[in-house]
């Protein structure tokens, strides 16, 4: 679809990092060529045999200590369209719940040689602490408040779907921005291609100093979408809170609720995304979230099978010994 | 030579309570000090220890530890420590008092910190009196503030009455609530639970205001903001009975040092911005700060290792106390006699302990330190439980070469 933004350097030189952490420390021309590598996925995967041997015999494991249905089933599945056996550890179920510590998990993990490892982990930071512990590829399903990097990489490829280039693009992220790390990688991701990023939330809800991660802050719902290309919806992650930062979600859904009528203030071909899960008629009405042509929600989804995809292709390039990333 | 025949340290660079350095020598005959000056001189059947030039200095005192861990306190030339209560369990009976108190004995002396309220959980007062009788020095809130304005003025009045002073901890705990680190760039981008700085202003602001009302003696343990040394320095103007500490962590370190999510930088209260760090090297430099202490609190990767915002707060910080206030004195922020009145005399006098000066009749504890020594902090070979510093692998200088406690000699670990 898009072409190559870039001519990119030969080999694991295009993308040298071990693993996925985080968008913070990818350069602009790494995060295009994960996107690249990720078109190829996006046309497989709507064939009607859409998978691959590719990563045959090698083994994912998912290990989830946070709940999730989307994103642990989109890696699953994108592990699977590639051939490689996927195994899901349920926190529920594992010895996490008798005590034991998050190393000596990641330790176990590690010595049963996996050839990546998936990590989603309610505490910020955790996931880099177990990447630093095993011997293979760790990518990051999203820790605590700090970073959801495939979740923005995914957003990212659907825009550059839509809108072709990120230069001069307005996009509006609006919602629980202090409790989220897909606001955060985002704001990295976007800002790293080339686009102008705003954050609206009321004040409870932005965090200190996000200006300096060059976004512009509004409270203003109604300012904040003006001109803007992409509206980006973040739900109230109401199981971070910890006492009250709004008062009711219905007059949250007054003050910040994207309804028709406030999407119109934005460009007329603006496009409305949302990570998901929704809140309907709190955070999104109906009839956004639904527009045809203009609600982007489905392919985020399925933009995120082939994103993981490329993701988990180039980072097992070693473990393949695929020539020039050996 | 009996280990019981006075003890002379000569030929040595002597602080003198009144923060002159003169070169001379010390006496001590039992456990006190019995004359000091260039004129001292060793008699007949004297022990006698040549400091070879160096400083004879008062053993350190450190105003609010959490762990008693004699090899690392010794290394950093601590002889005395007020221990806070928050143990487990925490110091709110008298008997577990008594054992802290006597826990370090004969090489050091544990004055413990009574908790202000049973459990250490801020509602019901804990016997305060029958603690200070089992040899409490003081009493301490513990790593958290009273959150009741009435449980914390009757504590006030009681601790006036009792003529304890009140170590309280200041930080807002509504603003706080579950936040590991100080609202900013770094915790932003970290995505770490952060409450802002002014948290600290606001808990001091109300403290002052109840001390005063009660006409309690009150130290805030560390304060470690502009806006929170702000309100000391005005309280002091206004001639009420306050005081401040700090840990080298806030005037070493801002919260740039949390950075990839580093749990040796964990501390409580969090660190804080650059500016603030400015701000506490102010507030060394002009009095505001009476008292820098190591907040000693050993960790190991049980608790450490572990995602920052479930790892434990603290730092073992018993072995760089010294090194680390002498930068400030190298740096022209404050001069070597200050540094040991905010090292041992301030602390000494909080406590109401005859220790913390070289003077006659004061205990012989003594550090004989040479301050330029250069040496690397390494977490791997830390004289203290657990190495868990983040000054690892920094260059400092300044150590402790020969250690005193009561006129007897302390086996100090060489590393």
């Amino acid at each position: 679809m898009a072409s190559p933004t870039f001519i990119y350097p030969e080999g694991s030189a295009a993308f040298p990092h071990r693993g996925l952490v985080g968008i913070a420390g990818l350069a602009p021309h790494e995060i295009t060529y994960l996107l690249d590598e990720a078109e190829q996925w996006v046309e497989l995967n709507r064939q009607a045999k859409k998978t691959r041997d590719l990563l045959a015999g090698l083994t994912i494991i998912n290990a989830f200590f946070e709940n999730s249905t989307r994103t642990l089933l989109s890696f699953e599945i994108a592990g699977k369209r590639l051939g490689a056996d996927v195994v899901n550890m349920a926190v529920a179920t594992s010895s996490v719940k008798k005590g034991e510590t998050l190393i000596d998990t990641a330790m176990t993990l590690n010595a049963m040689h996996a050839d990546a490892i998936v990590i989603r982990h309610a505490s910020s930071g955790a996931v880099q602490l177990i990447a630093d512990k095993v011997d293979c590829p760790v990518l990051n399903a999203g820790d605590g408040q700090h970073e959801h990097p495939t979740q923005a990489l995914l957003d990212a490829l659907t825009i550059r779907h839509a809108k072709r280039n990120f230069n001069g693009l307005v996009v509006t992220i609006c919602g629980d921005i202090l409790h989220s790390r897909v606001a955060r990688s985002n704001i990295l991701c976007l800002t790293s291609l080339g686009a102008e990023v705003r954050v609206c939330a009321p004040p409870a809800l932005i965090p200190e100093a996000i200006d300096r991660m060059n976004v512009e802050v509004f409270h203003d719902f109604g300012a904040a979408l003006k001109g803007a290309d992409v509206v980006m919806m973040l739900r109230l992650q109401l199981e971070r809170m910890q006492g009250q930062f709004i008062p009711s979600p219905r007059e949250y859904r007054h003050l910040y609720g994207l309804t028709l009528d406030r999407l119109a203030t934005a460009q007329p071909d603006a496009l409305v995304m949302h990570p998901g899960p929704m809140n309907r008629g709190v955070e999104i009405d109906s009839n956004v979230a639904d527009m045809v042509g203009r609600s982007q929600i489905t392919t985020q989804v399925e933009m995120g099978v082939a994103l993981r995809m490329a993701c988990l292709e180039v980072l097992t390039r070693r473990a393949r010994a695929v020539e020039g990333w050996a | 030579m009996s280990p019981s025949a006075p003890l002379v340290v000569t030929n040595g660079r002597l602080v003198r309570a009144d923060g002159r350095i003169e070169r001379g020598g010390v006496r001590c005959e039992g456990d006190r000090i019995t004359a000091l000056g260039a004129e001292v001189t060793p008699q007949g059947g004297d022990r006698v220890h040549d400091a070879g030039g160096q400083l004879i200095a008062p053993g350190l005192v450190d105003f609010g530890v959490f762990a008693i861990d004699k090899p690392a306190f010794h290394f950093g030339g601590i002889t005395r420590a007020a221990l806070m209560p928050d143990q487990s369990p925490p110091l709110d009976r008298p008997s577990s008092v008594r054992f802290a108190a006597s826990s370090g004995k004969p090489d050091f002396w544990v004055h413990p910190l009574a908790a202000a309220t049973r459990g250490l959980e801020g509602e019901k007062l804990a016997e305060i009196a029958l603690m200070r009788d089992a040899g409490a020095r003081g009493i301490a809130t513990g790593r958290q503030w009273i959150g009741d304005s009435g449980t914390m003025l009757r504590l006030c009045q009681y601790a006036a009455m009792l003529g304890l002073t009140v170590c309280a901890h200041a930080e807002d705990a509504g603003i706080v609530g579950s936040a590991v680190a100080t609202a900013g760039e770094m915790a932003t981008r970290l995505g770490l639970p952060a409450a802002p700085a002014e948290a600290e202003a606001l808990a001091i602001a109300r403290d002052l205001a109840i001390a005063e009302m009660a006409g309690c003696a009150i130290h805030f343990r560390t304060v470690t903001t502009a806006a929170g040394l702000a309100l000391v320095r005005q309280a002091k103007a206004r001639g009420l009975s306050v005081t401040a500490g700090v840990t080298p962590a806030y005037f070493m370190l801002s919260d740039l040092a949390t950075a990839a999510f580093r749990t040796f930088a964990h501390l409580s209260p969090p660190l804080r911005s650059e500016a603030d760090r400015q701000a506490a090297i102010a507030a060394l430099a002009d009095g505001t700060i009476d008292v820098i202490a190591s907040g000693h609190d050993p960790r190991g990767p049980e608790d450490k290792r572990l995602p920052f915002t479930d790892s434990a707060p603290g730092m073992a910080g018993a072995e760089t106390l010294l090194p680390l206030t002498l930068t400030l004195v190298r740096d022209g922020v404050i001069d070597l006699g200050r540094a040991f009145a905010l090292l041992a005399t301030n602390p000494a006098r909080l406590l109401g302990v005859p220790a913390g000066r070289l003077e006659v009749g004061a205990e012989a504890d003594i550090a004989v330190i040479d301050p330029e020594r250069p040496w690397i902090v390494d977490s791997q070979k830390m004289a203290a439980s657990a190495g868990n510093t983040p000054f690892d692998r920094q260059p400092v200088q300044g150590r402790v070469i020969a250690l005193f406690k009561g006129g007897a000699r302390v086996g100090v670990k060489s590393a």
